[in-house]
C-alpha cells in the first residue's frame, strides 16, 4: 500500500512540470507552495485512467491550502484568504 | 379595435421558426457519444432500459436534498457530525444514495465564507444536488473564481468583510464538495422543514448564503 509521504502541517511545493496529457494539477499552483490540511485517501491516477491504464495503483491524495497572495502576485484581497487544491502525491515536493 | 391589434407580426406571416434540438449541427463528439451508447448496449454492458433508468434518476437529484441535509444538520449535533464526516453516509440516512464519488462538507462559519469551483471542468456533487447550473461550466466562472473570488461574489450579490476569509476550494480530483451554509439569524423554533427551505441551490455553492426571503 502507499504510505502517505506527507501530512496535515507539511509545507510542500508543487512540481513546476508541464507535462503533456491529461494531468489534474492547475496551472496556476505549479510551482506554488502552500500547506497540507489533510489526507484524503489513496485514489487510482486520473493522469493514467484517462487513457484507459489501469495497472491498480492508487496514489495518496492531498488538500493542499494556497495562501491567494502566494499564488497571485496581484491579488487585491485580504492577505488571509486562501486557495484549497486537491493535488496527488505525486505532484508535490517537501518544500527545498 | 381588436385585442390583436398589438400584435408585433401579421397574420399572414408565418411565426418565426423555432428549431428543435435535433436541428443544430451534428459534431464528431455528437457521433463518437452515440456510437458508445450503441456499443455499450449492443455488447451488454448495460440495457437501454438501464441507461434509460439511470438518466430518470439523476433528473430526480435537486438541490433541495442538499436543503434538507443542512436543515436537519442545523437541528441534530449527531447527524451533522456524521454530514461532516461523510455526506454520502448522511444523504443514505435520508434515502437518497448519492453514488460512489465521496462528498466532503465545507461548513461556513462567522470567520469563513466558502465557495466551490472546478476550474479544471465542471465536477459537482451531480450523484446528490443534480447537474450544476451553466454559468458553474462556464469559463469566466471557472478561471476568475479562484484569482478574484471576492469580485465574482459580489456579482452574485453577496459582499463579505475584509475580516472574513473568502476560502476557494478547487474540486480538482476524486472529491465533491458541497457548503454548509450558516443557519440565518431569526429562524430559532423554525421546524426542518422551513429551515431547508432557506437553503438555496446557490448557497450550497457558497455564491450566496442561506436566508429567510
Amino acid at each position: 500500500m502507499n504510505t502517505p509521504r506527507f501530512a496535515p502541517g507539511d509545507v510542500v511545493s508543487v512540481r513546476a512540470d508541464h507535462p503533456p496529457g491529461h494531468v489534474r494539477t492547475p496551472y496556476f499552483i505549479r510551482g506554488r507552495e502552500g500547506v497540507v490540511q489533510s489526507v484524503l485517501g489513496a485514489f487510482e491516477n486520473p493522469e493514467e485512467l484517462a487513457y484507459g491504464r489501469r495497472n491498480g495503483e492508487e496514489k495518496p491524495l492531498y488538500r493542499v491550502t494556497f495562501t491567494q497572495a502566494d499564488v497571485w502576485p496581484r491579488y487585491d484581497g485580504p492577505a488571509n484568504d486562501t486557495l484549497v487544491v486537491d493535488i496527488y502525491e505525486h505532484w508535490l515536493e517537501p518544500r527545498s | 379595435m381588436s385585442p390583436h391589434d398589438d400584435h408585433p407580426h401579421s397574420h399572414d406571416e408565418p411565426h418565426p421558426f423555432q428549431p428543435d434540438i435535433e436541428d443544430g449541427p451534428i459534431t464528431p463528439r455528437m457521433v463518437m457519444a452515440q456510437a458508445v451508447e450503441e456499443l455499450l448496449i449492443e455488447k451488454g454492458i448495460f440495457t437501454a432500459d438501464e441507461m434509460r433508468a439511470q438518466i430518470e434518476m439523476m433528473d430526480t437529484r435537486e438541490p433541495a436534498i442538499g436543503g434538507r441535509m443542512v436543515a436537519k444538520a442545523w437541528l441534530d449535533p449527531a447527524y451533522k457530525e456524521l454530514l461532516m464526516r461523510d455526506v454520502n453516509a448522511a444523504s443514505l440516512e435520508i434515502g437518497i444514495d448519492a453514488g460512489g464519488i465521496p462528498i466532503r462538507a465545507i461548513e461556513n462559519t462567522p470567520d469563513v465564507h466558502n465557495v466551490v469551483v472546478c476550474t479544471l471542468c465542471s465536477c459537482y456533487p451531480r450523484g446528490l444536488l443534480g447537474f450544476p447550473p451553466d454559468w458553474y461550466k462556464s469559463r469566466a466562472y471557472r478561471s476568475r473564481t479562484v484569482y478574484e473570488p471576492r469580485k465574482v461574489l459580489e456579482e452574485f450579490g453577496l459582499t463579505l468583510p475584509d475580516g472574513v476569509e473568502v476560502r476557494v476550494h478547487d474540486s480538482t480530483a476524486d472529491m465533491r464538495y458541497m457548503v454548509i451554509p450558516m443557519r440565518p439569524d431569526g429562524t430559532d423554533g423554525w421546524s426542518e422543514e422551513q429551515l431547508a427551505s432557506t437553503v438555496s441551490r446557490d448557497s450550497l455553492i457558497g455564491v450566496s448564503v442561506a436566508k429567510t426571503n
